[in-house]
């Protein structure tokens, strides 16, 4: 756990992705009301609210499958906060802008294929969403598409069986092991991905979405559905992906057990709107975030110890 | 002027009764998110019964009143394809409900085929005239182009197909809307699954829906077969086509939409026959469906879809 | 849901109504499907109008409308009796046995292969005297074969539901047979351009259409189907119009023409001439182009694009979250596909040496797509299994003469080819939705090869 020895605000100074201003409207509804939030580099950040707050709305925009109707989602490689960059993309209308620090991607402008490919921002899905009908394998080797198309000479060389392919795929192969070892699931590679038993399936999701290399791994309720043992286990692999990877994680989970104990940032949606944002000791004591879980006014004053005891998500308790 | 009134007038014929059909397109689509392919040729079906009970009443049992020649087509035609309907839906739909999409497409494409060549064989190829049975009608106005006169003229003929469809809408709005079944039928829409935990017979309601598309493709048939005055194996097919696009241009699943969007498939028809070249009015028809998929695939009426991911 | 699936197949027998016996209650039923019969078939059977001088009359055939509901009767009793009984809930599982009983696709297919190549000796040894008729069949086979194959990458493995996959097939053939006509070009300078042509279509009409989901794109297609052909039809000056396209020159070995005379294939080889040469080479030439398609599309299948068109159809939401193209992707299927047809269009054209209108209708690619389906989304062999069994059998009918002498001369069983094949199509896809061959295989292996049953593959059925 490095979370305490660093600046409490540090996702402020190095952040890997910024949403600023976001809002999205489907016709009458406003799912999302001027939301700005950070995710620091190298840090797992857990977006949290009660059911319907719009947080898989807020993952739909940042991975482009919806655009937002207003607001700038930034990604950046290499440090700091590259102002500069930022303006100047925004300023040009370029999607992207490539510097000496590193390289910024407005995302609101990419369309969602180009955001996991170049501002590698990966995700998974909250109903899981794999290939069900092929194999675990072929799964991880889809996730690394991009790459073997390009090895492949696009299909052409392919065809014709040109050993540099063959390497590359060989090299696909390799990575996808590398996943599957750390997910438990290299005796399964030969099945079908619909056949594994359901807390496989996401950890499968996991390693597919690490395939792509990512800098911002956002996960959508990752440990819902898993066995308080499956859930510890997990928690163990995403640290194990943020330390030797250097992947910054943005999570939306329920179990507050996972948040609590995970998160080095937490960010509290209710309604569309940020009602909290801090490391996970100030929003468990924020009252704000009692009343929106609790659904009472803000003003009025609470100490439900449950409730708190819940909040604060000592590991014992169960999630059944 | 006149020429126009004329052409507009036929446009709404012609509208009717791609309308009618495109009725049980919807309701298909909305109940069960299926294109009911075989619906176009149990027009065709619609079709040969009437004119089977049309000659029947007046060559065998010389009944010459036409009124009731008609009245009893009519009430005949929706009954026996009624059981059509019900029966293709029982052998082709229903055992593949909840197997995968692609399963009852197959088998409603494989449905049209055999009901086209049902009717071939026990009908014969050849297409089957009848001579007009209704003539005259009210002359709108009257003038005259570089010598020659025109004259805007509503038949009676066309006064029945549209009246007709006008109250058969509005009485099949009501059903939709004031009865059980009705409820029944939107409630299936929404979540067949939790429909039948609610105690819908869903089964049963998808059964009807089928009917009364059936019905209401029997009397369009009837209605093609009075204003067109041949009918043959293979109407259904064309028919089927453009009332789908009506259906869809109105909004896929929405009655009022499926009625607004056949009179306006059969006004673009028309005035395309009219204006441009006969020739290319198919290829009208099948292009709004193009665009009107690719840029508004909800429709005039519809509902939009939001992704869900 | 799944078994068999005619009238009131879904009443499961259960102990509970032991009081009603087996026998009456497969009468009861007997009865209501004769009933149903009588109603359906009253106004199409028992009737019949005709046309004769001075307008239209109706003809009774009571004898016909009997027959048809004791037929059903005696069906649907038979049905009651002997099937359901024994199937009920096994529906499901006894597909998939059945697959799993049938030897690899491997051997089958090389088995199929070996026999494909010796073919028309095979024929031309057993059967001398209809050695030209069986040949021309094959070649008919083999024509949809390749069709199917083709569109299986549309469809089978992209999952994008193709209806109107017989203007890509006009495409080729109007391309040779106008060439040819305008510009003198013959079989083998055609064939590249006619599957370049398709291709650039497949591109056209996908680009603003293959973002729609499933059904709406099925519609989509059909409509751009009918829309090529309606511009066949109608633009008369170039194309011909309803005439369509005569003189259509044959294919050529290296340049050697397949016929009579000083210098043609005969001249050369020193072989006497016969016209069943060029059924041969016509068969071969189908073959090979089959075996090209076959070949690339397995090929593809093992590159990331094959990967890709196949995870496409399992689920497009995720195929985008992981930097996939989609809308390239899809481009690609259906451009291949379209190309395919392009190059099965110039050997129709070669092989009629006549081509109009007429010969690419909806019904066309409704048979194609029945062959794909039928044989097993995605399983090549199914779709030769498929096309030997549809197109095969329909034609075989035309050779039942024996049928007349039970029905009568006026009896033509050819007839009854479209009807029988839509009701098979129907009755395959009830009995097996999946199709005959259902597993796939997987496109990469770590250790060991598994199948993959039907249950877990998705048939690209959109968002």
């Amino acid at each position: 756990m490095t979370t305490q020895t660093q600046s409490l605000y540090r996702w402020k100074d190095d952040p890997v992705l910024t949403v600023e201003h976001l809002s999205m409207r489907f016709g009458g509804l406003l799912a999302i009301n001027d939301l700005s939030f950070e995710v620091g580099r190298g840090d797992i950040t857990a977006l949290i609210g009660p059911n319907g707050a719009g947080k898989t709305t807020v993952f739909n925009c940042v991975t482009g499958f919806y655009k937002p109707t207003e607001g700038r989602i930034v990604a950046r490689h290499g440090k700091g906060a590259q102002t500069e960059a930022v303006d100047h993309a925004t300023r040009t209308g370029k999607r992207w802008h490539k510097s000496g620090e590193g390289a910024v991607f407005l995302l609101e402008r990419m369309p969602d294929h180009e955001i996991s490919q170049k501002a590698k921002v990966a995700r998974t899905f909250q109903n899981i969403r794999l290939f069900g009908g092929m194999t675990v394998l072929e799964n991880l080797l889809v996730a690394q598409h991009n790459t073997l198309m390009v090895a492949s000479g696009y299909t052409v060389g392919g065809i014709l069986g040109l050993p540099s392919f063959k390497k590359a795929e060989k090299a696909a192969i390799k990575k996808a092991v590398y996943w599957l070892e750390h997910v438990g699931l290299v005796d399964r590679a030969d099945d079908a991905a619909g056949d594994l038993p359901y807390g496989d399936q996401r950890r499968l999701e996991i390693a597919r979405a690490m395939c792509l290399d990512p800098q911002v791994l956002c996960l959508d309720e990752p440990a819902a559905g898993l066995n308080p043992r499956e859930s510890a286990d997990l928690n163990m692999f995403l640290r194990y992906i943020r330390d030797t990877h250097g992947t910054s994680i943005l999570l939306i989970e329920h179990d507050m057990g996972v948040v609590m104990e995970i998160s080095d940032h937490v960010v509290v949606l209710d309604y569309g709107v940020k009602i909290s944002d801090g490391d996970a000791a100030a929003v468990k004591n924020d009252p704000k975030v009692i009343a929106a879980y609790l659904g009472v006014d803000d003003e009025a004053e609470i100490d439900v110890p449950e409730v708190r005891q819940d909040l604060s998500g000592a590991k014992g308790v169960p999630h059944e | 002027m006149e020429y126009f009134v004329q052409q507009l007038i036929n446009g709404l014929t012609l509208g009717s009764i791609y309308g009618l059909i495109a009725i049980g397109y919807t309701m298909v689509y909305g109940i069960i998110g299926m294109i009911n392919f075989a619906h176009g040729d149990v027009f065709m079906i619609g079709a040969f019964i009437s004119l089977a009970v049309f000659l029947v009443l007046t060559t065998v049992f010389g009944v010459t009143f036409l009124p009731i020649v008609l009245f009893l087509a009519l009430v005949v035609s929706m009954l026996f394809t009624s059981f059509w309907g019900w029966t293709i839906e029982r052998l082709a739909y229903r055992p593949l409900r909840g197997s995968f999409r692609l399963a009852p497409l197959i088998t409603a494409i494989g449905m049209s085929i055999v009901l086209q060549n049902f009717v071939q064989v026990t009908q014969g190829a050849r297409v089957k005239p009848l001579p007009p049975q209704i003539q005259g009608g009210v002359e709108l106005m009257s003038g005259s182009v570089d010598g020659t006169t025109i004259n805007a003229q509503l038949s009676y003929m066309q006064m029945i197909i549209i009246g007709t469809t006008f109250v058969l809408m509005v009485a099949f709005s009501l059903l939709i809307s004031r009865t059980s079944l009705g409820r029944s039928q939107r409630a299936c829409e929404q979540d067949r699954k939790m429909a039948s935990l609610l105690g819908v017979n869903v089964d049963r309601t998808i059964s009807l829906t089928f009917i009364m598309g059936a019905a209401l493709a029997a009397v369009a048939g009837l209605m093609f077969m009075l204003l067109y005055g041949v009918i043959d194996f293979y109407i259904g097919f064309l028919a089927g086509v453009k009332a789908f696009t009506a259906a869809v241009l109105g909004g896929i699943g929405s009655l009022p939409g499926a009625m607004l969007g056949g009179l306006l498939i059969g006004l673009i028809e028309v005035f395309w026959s009219a204006y441009f070249t006969v020739e290319y009015k198919d290829v009208a028809a099948f292009s709004i469906l193009a665009i009107v998929l690719i840029f508004m695939p909800s429709g005039l009426l519809g509902k939009p879809e939001i992704e869900k991911v | 849901m799944s078994g068999p699936g005619l009238v009131s197949a879904a009443r499961t027998p259960n102990a509970s109504q032991g009081a009603e016996s087996r026998m009456t209650r497969a009468l009861r039923e007997a009865s209501i499907a004769g009933a149903l019969a009588g109603v359906l078939g009253f106004f199409f059977l028992a009737l019949r109008t005709d046309i004769v001088t001075g307008g239209l009359e109706v003809t009774t055939r009571w004898g016909l409308w009997f027959t048809a509901i004791a037929i059903v009767f005696a069906g649907r009793l038979a049905l009651n009796l002997f099937w359901f009984g024994h199937s009920y809930g096994a529906g499901k599982t006894a597909g998939r046995k059945i697959t799993r009983l049938l030897p690899s696709s491997k051997i089958v297919g090389r088995v199929a292969l070996a026999f494909a190549l010796i073919l028309p000796f095979f024929f031309m040894v057993l059967f001398p005297n209809r050695d030209r008729q069986y040949i021309d069949l094959s070649i008919l086979i083999m024509t949809y074969i390749m069709l199917g194959w083709g569109l299986n990458i549309v469809v089978g493995l992209a999952g994008l539901l193709d209806l109107g996959y017989v203007a890509f097939y006009a495409v080729g053939a109007y391309s040779f047979g106008l060439s040819a006509q305008y510009l003198g070009f013959g079989f083998w300078t055609a064939l590249p351009m006619a599957g370049l042509l398709a291709a650039t279509w497949g591109l056209i009409l996908g680009f603003p259409v293959l973002r729609l989901r499933g059904d709406y794109l099925a519609i989509v297609t059909l409509a751009f189907g009918e829309m090529i052909r309606v511009v066949l039809i109608n633009w008369k000056s170039f194309t011909g119009g309803p005439d369509g396209v005569s003189g259509i020159p044959k294919p050529t070995f290296f340049g050697l023409e397949i016929g009579r005379g000083s210098g043609s294939f005969g001249d050369v080889f020193g072989l006497p001439y016969e016209p069943i040469h060029r059924f041969v080479y016509l068969y071969y030439i189908i073959l090979a182009l089959a075996l090209l398609t076959n070949f690339v599309t397995m090929r593809l299948r093992r590159l990331p694009i094959g990967r890709a068109w196949e995870a496409l159809r399992e689920d497009e939401i995720a195929c985008r979250s992981l930097g996939i193209n989609t809308r390239n992707t899809k481009l690609s299927a259906f451009s291949t596909g379209a190309m395919f047809a392009g190059f099965a269009g110039s050997f129709f054209a070669t092989r009629q040496g006549f081509i109009s209108p007429e010969s690419f209708t909806f019904l066309e690619s409704a048979i194609i797509l029945a062959i794909v389906v039928l044989g097993g989304l995605g399983s090549q062999i199914g779709i030769v299994i498929a096309s030997v069994v549809m197109i095969g059998g329909i034609e075989l009918l035309r050779n039942l003469d024996f049928l007349k002498q039970i029905f009568g001369p006026s009896f033509e069983p050819a007839e009854y080819r479209m009807l029988i094949f839509g009701l098979a199509m129907v009755v395959i896809m009830v009995w097996k939705p999946r199709g005959l061959v259902s597993t796939r295989e997987p496109s990469a292996t770590l250790k060991e090869k598994k199948l993959i049953g039907a249950d877990q593959i998705a048939q690209g059925e959109g968002h």
